[in-house]
């Protein structure tokens, strides 16, 4: 049973992923629409990001969490390179946490 | 003077897929490590992580599986991997022309990838940025798991490392460029403030594909437009 959910849900991943490769292929998008497209990714990802960085499951993710974000976004808007934001906002959640803020 | 510009562009390419790898190692280490705190056969995890190979819903299907429940591990997973879909559709030139590229290559497609090449401005270079970041996770997420499972809860819980923090920095790093442009920056900052919203409330996967509401905001000026072309 535990193998068949595995192979499941990797068939079931694998075939959204190759669904949307193969699907682009297929059709003739406008200008406009593959426009729509990259910005419908965009708020994916920043919804990915958003909800990431405030919520925890179905609850907020405290203090350190979104502090580390807002220190490593700033810092991207800033335009340090990736490293250096990635580092920041890891640095930032760890030392709150590490002086007792959760 | 371009293999120059070529070669300052790969090594900056490289030093950012390091990033997230060493970044990826040791968020798998503590995948692998709570699968088999839960009890699970150490063959799980690895499976997880080579046939599945999508973080968020690895971690969601490992506990329900450890619960029992494998019917939910199975659903919830394939909810939160909805978002494959599009992403899929968004980056399928770059995962390649030929068949064998995109049969292969479609399994690499994660958040990260996604967001690593529609960050790429030249589209020439968007294939090497798609492979190049999607090997690179692929390896380090699995030697991770294997760390985990081998190390068990001595890897160190990750939270400690802010590595929570890390990642969703690193998708607004990557986002950041493209949220220039006024339409796109409403659009996507509509979407993340409904998804927000939406997490106490529906099921994990959900309020993100919600995020694709933020369109919405376009069509009222489009609107406008076309009352002016009429005028």
């Amino acid at each position: 049973m535990l193998i068949a959910a595995i192979i499941a849900l990797g068939v079931g991943t694998y075939s959204m992923r190759l669904g949307g490769v193969l699907l682009r292929g297929r059709l003739k998008l406008s200008a406009t629409v593959q426009r729509l497209l990259l910005m419908a990714a965009a708020a994916l990802l920043a919804a990915l990001a958003g909800t990431a960085a405030l919520m925890a499951g179905t609850d907020f993710a405290g203090v350190a969490r979104p502090a580390g974000v807002l220190v490593g976004g700033v810092l991207a808007w800033r335009k340090a390179p990736f490293v250096v934001v990635v580092l920041a906002a890891a640095g930032t959640a760890a030392l709150l946490r590490l002086a007792g803020v959760s | 003077m371009r293999t120059v510009q070529r070669t300052d562009a790969d090594r900056v390419l490289l030093r950012d897929a390091a990033t997230i790898a060493a970044a990826m190692i040791a968020v798998g280490a503590s995948f692998g490590a709570i699968a088999i705190a839960y009890g699970l056969p150490a063959w799980v995890p690895f499976m997880m992580s080579t046939v599945v190979f999508a973080g968020g819903s690895q971690f969601l299907a490992v506990g329900l599986l450890a619960a029992g429940n494998p019917l939910a591990a199975v659903v919830a997973g394939l909810l939160l991997n909805a978002r494959h879909l599009p992403f899929g559709l968004a980056v399928s030139e770059a995962v390649g022309p030929r068949w064998r590229d995109r049969i292969i290559g479609s399994h690499f497609l994660t958040d990260e990838v996604a967001a690593f090449t529609l960050a790429e401005p030249d589209q020439a270079r968007r294939r090497k940025v798609y492979w190049i970041i999607g090997l690179t996770l692929f390896t380090s997420w699995n030697i991770g798991t294997a760390l985990g499972v081998l190390l068990g809860g001595a890897t160190g819980d990750p939270d400690a490392l802010g590595l929570d923090a890390a990642f969703p920095a690193a998708l607004l790093a990557l986002i950041m460029p493209s949220l220039k442009d006024r339409a796109t920056r409403t659009v996507a900052l509509t979407g993340a403030a409904v998804a927000v919203l939406l997490t106490p409330v529906l099921p994990a996967g959900l309020p993100v594909m919600c995020a694709l509401a933020g369109l919405l905001t376009l069509v009222r000026p489009r609107r406008r437009n076309r009352t002016e072309a009429a005028c």
